[in-house]
């Protein structure tokens, strides 16, 4: 994985949440004694992957898979449990707030929830004052109504509604309100996560547009996290699937919609409800989604997958690259036997 | 008693603090026996409201205040509210978006289920659970003996909205009412649902209604789709018309503005503006600010809801001939 | 300018206008506050100067009554103080011991709350457990044991002028931990939410975001219960002084006013006893159905922010 023209590199990135409690909730009584046990939710386990410059790359997985805690964790939010985040070649997981400041300016983030994204106290003004002032103490008072004034024109909200607070705001006026916070500082990368997903149908079209539009204008870099494929199959370049905190499938977007690999993407690929399309039949997944706190051994999606055999159910499979430049990891692409 | 369902002119009000509000404005429809009607729109539109409406359950400060709802020839919304509770959840059962407002997290699937049936027949409690088992296995519930002892909260989310389908199918309704019910769940998950929906409609000749936001959806599930935009029907028509080719200028638009039909990375074509707001609906056709060939006549006078091309197929548009 | 416009088109202003009851109440305690405050300008006679009392006048019953005094319009206390004006100094005195008290224990409790909702863990832990002690010890016993170390230590003639402030922190010490619940219990909700996490990701410290993000955020229900406390605040006095615990006779409160009374209640001296009671349930009331209406307003879940 290593790739020095990467922007962003992420080795093998694990996290584990502890949702044990309190030293009492952990104990439970079994087999006569008390025992003291732990519940973590295994969010991410053994992530690896890189965002070249100016790329987009969507991450999408069915709710519970890990993605919203992958983009937290990108941006530092979550401290990782192991593995590296590497941004342009530095190693930024590691990083004391201070240290973490200069990318602060150059990583930025863009919410799901237009609703809980925005401080419901604070007028517009303030909102998007702050990342400005924070990241350039000595900006005049015109430097920063300049700035606001432009990055306001360029998400298309009224200048003059700056003294108006969220609530103020329908859900896409919100949308881009926060997108201008992020823009405030001029990043390079942002995260964006389910940005529209919160969003009626027109309303979607316009952020969407909105966000390409920055993309070629500022020469932006996007880590898209969805669960809507049809939004990622127009939006990015690259697609990651994920399924219970693992990386399943990446590859170019064309490549994975015209000719998904792994039996998962396949079956994910199968189930979105096409325009007009009366299909036949969607592949029928068996049994059910395992939970994150007790994840299977072996390949995480052996319980439902229709290829499984004995080495699934014992050895995890690693994500492998087939020379169409996707990744897989899956024993049976691996073995042919799909 | 042509129609399962007719909804004749319906009209649903909010008293509010400023005077009524007006959520819907005149809405006609009809569902024959074992039909599947999809009511497509965004938040706001009123289709949800309009589900509420059928089955005369309108949170306050909602009424009707004018139209009729009628259920195979019974004016349902003059019923007193003790009839009604006879045929809600008897006649017509609904379904919501979160299967956690059916369920009651307390008590077992089996209690639950048992309750709604000793409520609407006349059976014994032996008989309730055969028919309560049967259900679950008409669901596709893997070892249902099993489940009906459980909790809601021991079954994952798909496993839930599949028993709030099972308990909505205890009394043999004639029609259900489907209020986003897969809005919550994974596409997979997704899927199995809305084949389930159209499988038992097929096999019990139950007619659906399916209010939902998502057009894949309903394209793939209706038999006819409704177009609702700001409290009214824009169009409604055989859904395979609706979709493939759209008269209104609003669904147009919609159907446009999904991404998939076009060029990735492309621009999307949005509609400009947004849905107003029951406050400040503007004057003649609702649509008209954010039309692209709107007329003067649509700044004026508000479109009727009249058929074009075929007798099924009604778009309430000027300029559309 | 632009905020009272917004005040003006504001749900608060609306239902407030619609409510009959919420409109009395806040007339009646207006007139109440505005009484208090100029109390040395309003009340017909200053009662801390004793060169205005005279022994003779004691028990002097209202004007309207057999006996009455024109001088003395609700009639006179036990000391000879025109009952009016003492009254008019007692509410001073319960008022400002009531709001000085929930000023008290809601910076207390708003800290320690937030540093227990934003942190978590073994602090948390830490200043929940003193929350559950501090409430599990009455606090009459706390000020019994206080008052009289008090007492002794610093004599009667010191207590005299510290009454005030001592009762201010002994009321307000014992209720604290009203105020860290509720406000560690909203900033649970809100640390979590994603505007905090654009703040994070912008890179702004943990303190200014727990201050200037989060903190005005959880101020609704504080203004809620607030309300509700400095009626209760202004009772606990009120209690106190009963138990002959809390202001001085001579500078009494409403509370130590009934208390005063109370002893010759049956010797016919009622007046004594029964106006400062009627002007206390008076002020309580009013202060509770304020509370009651804002509550109801500032329903978070009616609330559309």
């Amino acid at each position: 994985m290593e790739n020095d023209n990467s922007l962003l590199a992420v080795n093998n990135l694990v996290k584990h949440f502890d949702i044990s409690g309190g030293l009492l909730e952990q104990l439970r009584w079994k087999n006569g004694r008390i025992v003291r046990r732990k519940t973590t939710v295994k969010a991410l386990n053994d992530i690896s992957f890189s965002i070249m410059p100016r790329e987009i790359l969507g991450v999408v997985g069915e709710s519970g898979c890990g993605k919203s805690t992958l983009a937290r964790a990108v941006l530092g939010l979550y401290p990782p449990d192991s593995g590296e985040i590497n941004y342009q070649s530095s190693r930024i997981d590691n990083l004391t707030p201070h240290q973490m400041l200069p990318f602060r300016k150059k990583m930025q983030m863009i919410f799901q929830d237009p609703y809980a994204s925005l401080n419901p106290r604070m007028t517009v003004k303030r909102t998007l004052e702050e990342p400005f002032l924070f990241h350039n103490k000595s900006a005049t008072p015109t430097e920063v109504k300049d700035k606001v004034e432009e990055v306001m024109q360029q998400v298309g909200v009224e200048p003059s509604w700056i003294t108006r607070y969220p609530h103020e705001f329908s859900g896409g006026q919100r949308q881009r309100i926060s997108i201008a916070r992020a823009l405030m500082v001029d990043p390079e990368f942002i995260v964006a996560d389910e940005p529209v997903s919160a969003l009626d149908v027109s309303i979607q079209a316009q952020i969407l547009n909105l966000l390409m539009e920055a993309q070629e204008k500022r020469g932006l870099t996007y880590l898209f996290i969805t669960h809507d494929l049809s939004v990622v199959e127009h939006f990015s370049t690259r697609v990651a699937v994920m399924y219970l905190g693992k990386i399943c499938e990446l590859a170019a977007t064309s490549e994975l919609f015209e000719s998904p690999r792994h039996p998962y993407t396949q079956a994910l690929l199968s189930a979105i409800p096409e325009l007009g399309r009366q299909k036949p039949t969607h592949i029928k997944l068996k049994g059910e989604v395992p939970t994150p706190i007790e994840l299977p051994a072996g390949c995480v999606f052996h319980g439902r997958c229709l290829y499984t055999d004995e080495r699934c159910i014992r050895e995890v499979p690693q994500l492998i690259s087939l020379n169409s430049g996707v990744e897989v990891a899956c024993h049976a692409v691996e073995e042919n036997r799909i | 008693m042509s129609h399962l369902l007719e909804v004749k002119d319906l009209e649903v009000k909010f008293a509010l603090r400023f005077g009524d509000l007006t959520a819907i404005n005149g809405v006609s429809l009809t569902l024959d026996k074992g039909e599947r009607l999809g009511i497509v729109g965004e938040s706001g539109a009123g289709k949800s409201v309009t589900g509420f409406a059928i089955i005369n359950l309108l949170s306050k400060p909602g009424y009707i205040s004018a139209g009729r709802v009628l259920l195979e020839g019974q004016e349902l919304n003059r019923l007193p509210e003790e009839d009604m509770r006879k045929i809600r959840g008897n006649r017509i059962s609904m379904i919501f978006q979160d299967p956690m407002m059916t369920l009651n997290p307390v008590l077992t699937i089996k209690t639950q289920m048992i309750e709604t049936i000793l409520a609407h027949a006349n059976v014994s409690k032996t008989e309730a659970t055969d028919i309560a088992l049967d259900k679950l296995k008409k669901v596709h519930i893997p070892s249902s003996e099993k489940r009906i002892h459980q909790y809601p909260h021991e079954c994952s989310g798909g496993m839930r909205q599949r028993i709030v389908v099972a308990i909505a199918l205890l009394t043999n309704p004639a029609l259900i009412i489907a209020d986003e019910p897969t809005t919550a769940l994974d596409v997979t998950i997704q899927a199995e649902i809305m084949d389930l929906l159209q499988e038992l409609c097929a096999s019990e000749k139950m007619g659906l209604i399916l209010i939902t936001h998502d057009l894949g959806v309903v394209s793939q599930v209706t038999e006819r789709i409704a177009v609702m935009y700001a409290g009214k029907i824009a169009e409604i028509g055989p859904t395979q018309v609706v979709i493939h080719d759209p008269q209104h200028p609003y669904t147009q638009g919609l159907i446009k503005a999904l991404p998939g039909s076009l060029q990735p990375g492309s621009r999307l074509n949005q509609i400009p503006g947004m849905m107003p707001t029951l406050t400040d609906i503007p004057p003649g056709c609702a649509f008209h600010p954010r039309c692209t060939i709107s007329d003067t006549i649509c700044r004026m006078e508000v479109p009727a809801l009249i058929s074009r091309h075929d007798h099924d197929h009604m778009i309430a548009c000027h300029v559309v001939k | 300018m632009k905020s009272w416009n917004r005040f003006k088109n504001s749900y608060l202003l609306y239902s407030f206008k619609r409510d009959p009851v919420a409109i009395i109440s806040f007339c009646v305690l207006a007139v109440l506050g505005v009484i208090s405050i100029l109390a040395p300008v309003i009340a017909p006679y200053n009662t801390y100067d004793t060169a205005t009392i005279d022994i003779m006048d004691a028990e002097t019953p209202p004007t309207w009554m057999e006996d009455g005094d024109e001088r003395f319009i609700l009639g006179t206390d036990i000391q000879g103080r025109d009952l009016l004006s003492t009254m008019i100094f007692g509410l001073r005195v319960s008022l400002l011991i009531g709001v000085g008290a929930v000023l008290f224990q809601s910076f207390v409790g708003i800290l320690v709350g937030i540093i227990s909702g934003f942190f978590g863990g073994k602090l948390d832990s830490f200043l929940m457990r003193l929350a559950d002690i501090q409430f599990s010890l009455p606090y009459l016993i706390v000020a019994i044991f206080t008052m009289a170390i008090f007492k002794v230590a610093f004599g009667i003639g010191r207590y005299e002028d510290l009454a005030e402030p001592l009762l201010i922190i002994i009321i307000g010490l014992s209720q604290w931990p009203h105020y860290a619940r509720t406000v560690r219990a909203s900033v649970l909700g809100e640390k979590n939410k994603e505007y905090v996490e654009a703040a994070r990701v912008i890179g702004i410290s943990r303190q200014l975001i727990m201050f200037r993000h989060i903190l005005p955020n959880t101020m609704t229900p504080v203004l809620v219960i607030s309300t509700i406390q400095v009626a209760n605040a202004i009772m606990s006095e009120a209690a106190l002084s009963f138990l002959g615990l809390g202001m001085p006779i001579t500078r009494p409160s409403l509370g130590s006013l009934i208390r005063a009374g109370f002893e010759y209640i049956f010797s016919g001296s009622w007046w004594i006893t029964f106006f400062p009671g009627v002007l206390l349930v008076i002020l309580i009331l009013v202060i509770l159905l304020l509370g009651d209406w804002l509550r109801d307003v500032l329903n978070p879940k009616l609330y559309k922010g």
